[in-house]
């Protein structure tokens, strides 16, 4: 083993051509997101079989659309962590404007008449408004305080859906999208592929918004914020205005994420205002590494994979048979994710994202370690 | 006038219920800087104890009399070990990772209820109250029932001991002297982290006590409901002032005063929606709350 390891961590540094080859396979690397672009754009064309992580080819409709939930959490996780990894605001509000996205868009659709692209513009408008409006009298409180308020905002907001006023939301049943009004590409078990396409490309926009934004002026603002709010004051900043523009940005994002919801799960549900949802997208973003390119996607994806099938091995006769003490913990989704949850907080700090890097440098102290005493 | 009546005494129990909440979500925030997501599990875990006891599964307790003073007295001891177990195996190993204590507590708040709804089901059980608590009495015209002064009494109960052990005992000094300045505490050479236990066991059964009664205010107990009072503690722990007791018992008074009356008066869901209203507009005038504690 220490042969083998030993003259490639040599070479790297003394060698040079073999250097040079390392840095070309770097920059070969470097396209690995296109690549998977491209994979996950022909994803349903496959009839590849997944057993254990999918039932049946991946290809089939029941399966493109969990994938399809799959990408869209993954690109709402990223949104709600412009927040909480980018700039240390921690919203427990974030569903309100998602939930804004869905309902604006299908109410107007429903109630207003008006065709779907224009009702979408409507849910998006919606969502940045709300969100800086409660925003801007969030942020009036600043650490816990601020994530207490918006949990406020977000739970009123739930209360009034569930209650139904003037029979618009639906109450706790919800309203189904109207067929009719929606485009004929994205209705109907045969187009699902036309939905999966669709969370895909909201789950592109949501990564390049998000690295184009932190990677701007403000971004930098952002990470001071993050890191010290009270320096970035001492610099002349106002840190009020630049949080502000964080979690409106978000916020559009999550209501662009909602009208996606709206075609994919065809109707709006008061499951989505929920406090729970909120936090559902917390432990997203923390298992998959809060602050990191990759990891709120890579948490959505995860989380809301193993919602699924979690529920759907809940239901299933092997469970049924276990004895109680295992069976009845087993058959709550919700019980194992919660735990799942306190467990990554304990044994992964920074989440999956960062457990390769985690991983290297264990292996190389490791290997410091054996060098050390084989030295002498 | 009746109905004035009325609507004061089912808000002053209500707000009875959230300061049983608030107090030590409260407390436990102004010393620790954890927000306690999992207070509501806490609340849910004494409710239950207390519903299992009185269903007769206790020997002696029961839904009379003393068997059901013993029921709550099981409630509310069994809340305050599962507090006690929640900050030794989840808040204090993650004593260096603030942010992650919340986020653990977060997982456990999730946990938790979804456990309850495996064990006895997602459905509320009626809550077997005494039969002399289930009656009403009479005042200014309005038939009151019973069990809202014992609300507000168990309310005041807990007020005036958590006043009296900060005030009057040694403990209680370490823990004000530690919502006042952590960090000084610990320099003096006090162990801080004794006092974080203790007030997680005093929040604990406080929630549960609150989940004892509070079957008896909703005539039954389900998983969730822990978690819905949960959020309007939050916002009476903010209107209070984060950290202050008595900011915390003016702020669950109105809160449940305003809920009440803005729910009758005007349509049902709308006073949920004014208390938020109230949250959002005493935010802009006072940032930090109504006793003006940082927060």
């Amino acid at each position: 083993m220490t042969t083998a390891t030993q003259p490639r961590g040599r070479a790297r540094t003394a060698n040079n051509p073999v250097a040079t080859r390392s840095e070309r396979l770097r920059r070969a690397t470097r396209w690995w997101p296109a690549l998977l672009l491209v994979v996950l754009l022909t994803v349903p064309y496959s009839a590849l079989p997944l057993p254990g992580l999918l039932d049946g080819p991946i290809g089939s409709p029941g399966n493109l659309q969990l994938l399809a939930l799959c990408l869209l959490f993954g690109g709402l996780a990223t949104g709600y962590d412009l927040l909480l990894g980018r700039t240390g605001l921690l919203s427990f509000g974030h569903a309100l404007y998602f939930a804004a996205g869905t309902y604006v868009t299908n109410t107007v659709m429903l109630e207003a008449g008006l065709p779907f692209a224009v009702s979408a513009l409507s849910g998006l408008l919606a969502g940045a408004v709300l969100s800086a409006l409660l925003g801007a009298v969030s942020l009036r409180a600043s650490g816990i305080g601020f994530s207490m308020v918006t949990l406020a905002f977000a739970q009123a907001a739930s209360i009034l859906v569930q209650r139904d006023p003037g029979g618009v939301t639906g109450g706790e049943e919800g309203r189904a999208a109207p067929a009719d009004r929606l485009p004929a590409s994205l209705v109907g078990i045969e187009h699902t592929a036309n939905l999966y396409w669709m969370a895909l490309a909201y789950l592109v926009v949501v990564l390049v918004v998000v690295q184009w934004a932190v990677r701007s002026p403000t971004g930098r603002v952002w990470e001071g914020i993050k890191e010290n709010e009270r320096r970035v004051e001492v610099l002349g900043l106002r840190p009020y205005g630049f949080k502000l523009v964080a979690f409106v940005l978000a916020g559009t994002l999550a209501a662009l994420g909602g009208i996606v919801y709206l075609l994919l799960t065809g109707g709006a549900t008061p499951q989505t205002t929920t406090s729970d949802f909120t936090l559902s997208l917390l432990v997203m973003v923390v298992l998959g590494g809060s602050g990191t390119r990759w990891g709120p996607m890579i948490g959505g994806i995860l989380y809301t994979w193993a919602d699924q099938r979690l529920g759907d091995l809940a239901g299933s006769g092997a469970v049924a048979s276990l004895p109680s003490v295992v069976r009845v913990p087993l058959s709550q989704p919700l019980f194992l994710l919660g735990a799942l949850f306190v467990a990554v907080i304990y044994l992964l700090p920074g989440g999956v994202a960062r457990l390769p890097a985690r991983l290297r440098t264990a292996r190389t102290s490791r290997a410091a370690d054996r060098e050390e005493v084989l030295q002498p | 006038m009746a109905t004035v009546v009325l609507l004061t005494f089912t808000g002053l129990g209500l707000g009875a219920l959230y300061f049983l909440v608030a107090a030590g979500l409260s407390l436990i925030f102004g010393l620790m800087d954890v927000l306690n997501f999992a207070h509501g599990a806490l609340l849910s875990v004494g409710a239950y104890g207390a519903w299992w006891a009185a269903s007769g599964h206790l020997p002696g307790a029961g839904s009379g009399g003393a068997g059901f003073a013993l029921a709550v007295v099981f409630g509310t001891a069994v809340g305050t070990v599962a507090a006690v177990l929640l900050e030794l195996a989840v808040i204090r190993p993650l004593y260096t990772r603030p942010r992650e204590q919340i986020l653990a507590t977060v997982g456990v708040g999730l946990a938790v209820p979804a456990l309850l709804s495996a064990i006895w089901g997602s459905d509320a059980r009626p809550f077997p109250g005494p039969k002399a608590l289930s009656g009403t009495f009479g005042l200014l015209g309005a038939e009151v029932p019973l069990d809202r002064p014992v609300l507000i009494g168990a309310a005041l109960v807990v007020l005036t001991a958590l006043k009296l052990f900060l005030g009057r005992t040694r403990h209680g000094l370490v823990v004000r002297a530690g919502v006042e300045d952590r960090a000084m505490v610990t320099a003096l050479g006090i162990d801080v982290r004794r006092a974080f236990t203790l007030v997680f066991a005093i929040g604990g059964a406080a929630a549960a006590l609150g989940g004892a009664v509070g079957g008896l205010y909703f005539g039954s107990v389900d998983p969730h409901q822990g978690t819905s009072l949960l959020i309007f503690a939050f916002v009476v722990v903010v209107t209070g002032g984060m950290g202050s007791l008595t900011g915390a018992a003016l702020a669950s008074v109105a809160v449940g005063l305003v809920q009440q009356f803005a729910n009758y008066y005007t349509t049902a869901g709308l006073g949920d929606l004014a208390v938020v209203v109230l949250l959002a507009a005493l935010l802009l005038v006072r940032p930090r709350g109504l006793t003006g504690r940082l927060a």
